[in-house]
């Protein structure tokens, strides 16, 4: 297909890609410690089923997927667990979280490895084993996929199956290298959503300056029927919504899902790691990770979950000179760390060593000018700086109304503004305030309905009470009535 | 090792407050090269006089406000207002005149009104119209274009001394009327549009030497909104809305009112709607807002020409569309991604 949709706003911005895509993906060295985070996914953190000093196997489980929106979490390689305990995260938070740390024995020693026949199986319990393989979409948003393979109702069969290869961001190349070199393993995973989801169409959408990957893609997808669209470089092509209108022509509704739409839409990595699940029988220990910036050698190291940023550093040769953020993501909508020994999660796609030369110096903030430049590249068609405006004055209600929340933080609005303003940063501190004064309405919601039944029931044990008192004592001739809940009696008759 | 945390983008464009004011300043360059060529030194005289007086009542301000003087007057925003204000004052106005309409635009329209990208009303055209209302007399005296038969030419010593007061020669067989002027008060007087555009002061299409500076603004223009300066919608709108007005009136009585061309072509319209309504701050900020934006002042210029009290309306057009361009902004709202198409 050649034809795409172009979507409202986005930016051409600098592409630094060449730098690590140069190099194949080199496997990641086994460190002596791993910390593996029991949180690496969106919803409930994992369980963990393990003890500090059990012995485990490559691939075991050790944290249980806790409900219907989670994912399991395995050991990445075999040894002994040191601890269950609150450790340093990558997160925007800068809180630690739970993590079981793993002493390596430098064996790889696997579980037993017990290939699915997905053909067979029905689609819950297929589901059930993708959820107790960990696979999670690994674009960054870390949803737990086996949530996004049940329609449940939302339509009946997907129009179109999306696999999103697009990787607008700067600086980042691991879905181009995954593409390049396992194209086949991709096209193999997307059989098993095809085989679930039941699409009418498979489009793959690509950003067209990786014609290596277009390449390798289009190779695998011979007699298939599913289509590589190449789209044009512009960020954010990569976002799910974007993607869908590029290759579709579709929106999805605002306060809605894809599905509602008859979209579904899976990053190309996840597709992968879903067929090493399922025909392979191996849950999610690796992802691929862009190691770039000032490193002496750029590259993408397929490396084992929970190895610190600091390991694969040393192992791209350490820090070259004036690094002076390190950045989880791209650089436009990755976050700044302050510390490089957390370990790499399913949502690590990209570790950033900047230096001033790659990014933009801080500028000193100027009034809105309104110049609408912000406008212009909004890919949500919001009004920027008339949010600003309003989370700045903290008129919530006003921001909501304006809809924030269709607001996907993709920075573009930050990237153009000449007054140097940080928007996206105000767009998240009003998310987070209005979240913050919803939980605290729902809270004194509850505590009000939990007054009103204590004071029914205070009353209905009374009356209870009352009406005993007067059965004891004889009635005068006429019956005497309780009218409820007022204390009243009135004669009858 | 520890690194500094900030929020993302981690990349931004090269851009600033500064860059996009200095563009606008370029672009007028063209144009202000075409009014001196035709009205001698005084331009100049002026633009340099407002720019000094704007720098420092700016910095004044500033210091007053404890704001950051570095890079608020590096943003070169009150240069800007400056020259925007200069560029529309009469060439031999007296020193005092620009004075007061300089202070008038950045101590009064821009600061009290809450700085830069706070002032709901555009500095220059406040400056502009508080000289236009207590000075009148001064600021219909305009010079007579280069070559349209004045008897002398003003060297720069004599331009400075007109404007200082000091001039040793009688201006008045210098001064004439404004295109515009003429078309108004030889209206008044009964004549016809076609008799009174055979008068020289028309030149070839809206009025000798003025067209130049039209045409030189207009190429400005047309490279801030390329350039994505200024938004396309506003001099589109502008320019469309006096269009369709001044054509309805042109059919319905081509002897009683100016062809469109000539409305368009003459006085501040093209200079208004590329320099003057595209000021970011006191416009609409929608994109089909700034359609309706610029389409009422353009709108609004027509009327005011053609039954107010001046000859020329951008000025208050301007205003009053700045008080509406909330409004305007309020029932403008693009369709959000994903809404229901309307
Ligand atoms: S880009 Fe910045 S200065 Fe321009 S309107 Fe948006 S927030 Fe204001
Ligand atoms: S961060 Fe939000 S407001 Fe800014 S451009 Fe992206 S979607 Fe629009």
């Amino acid at each position: 297909m050649s034809a795409w949709f172009p979507f409202h706003g986005g930016v051409k911005t600098v592409r630094h890609k060449t730098e690590s895509s140069q190099r194949p993906i080199q496997p990641g060295l086994l460190p002596s410690r791993l910390v593996v985070p029991l949180h690496q996914h969106v919803g409930a953190t994992a369980k963990p089923m393990v003890q500090p000093g059990d012995r485990v196997l490559k691939g075991q489980m050790i944290g249980q997927a806790d409900g219907y929106v989670s994912a399991a979490v395995h050991a990445p390689t075999s040894g002994r667990i040191m601890a269950v305990d609150q450790q340093p995260v990558p997160h925007p938070s800068g809180l630690p979280d739970w993590c079981v740390t793993l002493e390596t024995d430098g064996e790889d020693h696997w579980i037993e490895r017990k290939p699915l026949d997905y053909r067979r199986l029905h689609p819950s319990d297929l589901r059930n084993a993708i959820r107790n393989a960990g696979v999670v979409g690994l674009g960054g948003a870390v949803f737990p996929s086996a949530v996004k393979m049940n329609l449940s109702g939302h339509c009946e069969r997907l129009d179109h199956l999306i696999l999103n290869g697009a990787e607008c961001e700067p600086w980042m190349s691991c879905d181009d290298l995954i593409m390049r070199e396992r194209a086949a393993e991709i096209v193999a995973g997307i059989h098993i959503m095809v085989h679930v989801l039941n699409p009418h169409q498979v489009l793959i959408g690509i950003e067209d300056d990786k014609p290596e990957a277009i390449a390798a893609m289009n190779a695998a997808c011979a007699g298939t029927g599913y289509q590589v669209c190449p789209v044009p470089t512009r960020y954010p092509s990569g976002g799910a919504k974007q993607l869908t209108k590029l290759l579709t022509n579709k929106e999805a509704p605002v306060n809605g899902r894809s599905t509602d739409i008859g979209v579904q839409c899976f990053n190309v990595a996840t597709a992968y790691t879903l067929h090493r699940a399922v025909n392979h029988g191996e849950p999610v220990i690796s992802r691929i990770v862009t190691v770039t910036g000032q490193v002496a050698h750029p590259q993408n190291i397929d490396a084992l979950l929970g190895t610190a940023f600091a390991d694969l550093i040393a192992q791209c040769g350490g820090y070259s000179d004036g690094v002076e953020r390190l950045i989880m993501g791209g650089p436009m909508m990755g976050f700044a760390l302050h510390r490089d020994d957390v370990p790499v999660t399913k949502a690590t796609n990209c570790i950033l060593a900047a230096s001033a030369r790659e990014l933009t110096l801080e500028q000193p903030v100027m009034p809105c000018i309104r110049c609408g430049d912000c406008v212009d590249v909004c890919p949500a068609d919001l009004l920027p700086q008339q949010l600003y405006w309003y989370a700045r004055a903290k008129e919530f209600d006003k921001a909501r109304d304006h809809h924030l929340f269709s607001c996907i933080e993709c920075g573009c609005c930050s990237y153009v503004c000449p007054s140097h303003i940080p928007l996206v940063q105000y767009y998240r501190y009003a998310k987070n305030e209005i979240w913050a004064r919803e939980k605290e309405k729902q809270q004194a919601e509850l505590a009000r309905q939990r007054h009103r039944a204590r004071m029914e029931r205070l009353e209905r044990e009374k009356q209870e009470r009352e009406a005993k008192l007067r059965q004891k004592a004889p009635p005068s001739r006429a019956e005497l009535v309780v009218v409820p809940g007022t204390g009243i009696s009135e004669r009858n008759g | 090792m520890r690194f500094r945390t900030v929020t993302s983008p981690h990349v931004l464009l090269e851009t600033s407050v500064g860059l996009i004011m200095r563009r606008v300043l370029y672009a007028m360059l063209p144009g202000i090269v075409a009014l001196i060529w035709f009205f001698g030194w005084g331009i100049g005289v002026n633009l340099v006089l407002a720019t000094v007086v704007a720098l420092l009542a700016e910095a004044a301000m500033l210091v007053m406000r404890s704001k950051p003087l570095a890079s608020h007057l590096g943003d070169t925003s009150a240069v800007v207002t400056a020259w925007l204000l200069a560029v529309a004052l009469p060439p031999l106005a007296p020193w005092w005149l620009t004075v007061i309409g300089v202070l008038s635009a950045i101590v009064v329209a821009k600061h009290l009104y809450g700085g830069l990208g706070y002032n709901p009303f555009n500095p220059a055209m406040v400056g502009y119209v508080v000289l236009l209302i207590s000075f009148p007399r001064e600021m219909s005296t305009w010079l007579i274009p280069h070559g349209l038969g004045q008897p002398h030419t003003l060297t720069l010593l004599e331009t400075l001394q007109a404007i200082f007061g000091t001039a040793p020669i009688s201006l008045d067989a210098l001064t004439g009327a404004t295109p515009l002027d003429v078309l108004r008060t030889q209206l008044g007087l009964g004549l016809s549009v076609t008799e009174i555009r055979n008068s020289p002061v028309f030149g070839i299409v809206a009025g000798h030497g003025w067209e130049w500076a039209t045409l030189g603004f207009l190429a400005g223009g047309l490279w801030l909104v390329y350039i994505r300066a200024a938004a396309w919608q506003i001099p589109v709108g502008m320019l469309s809305g006096l269009a369709v007005i001044a054509t309805g009136f042109y059919l319905v009585d081509p002897q009683h009112y100016a062809p469109p061309w000539l409305h368009l072509w003459s006085g501040a319209a093209v200079y208004g709607a590329f320099f003057i309504a595209t000021d970011p701050v006191t416009a609409s900020a929608t994109p089909r807002g700034r359609l309706i934006y610029g389409a009422g002042i353009g709108m609004l210029v027509y009327i005011i020409r053609g039954f107010g009290g001046y000859p020329d309306g951008v000025a208050f057009a301007v205003l009053l569309m700045n008080i509406a361009a909330p409004t305007i902004d309020l029932y403008t709202q693009p369709r959000v991604f994903g809404a229901r198409q309307r």
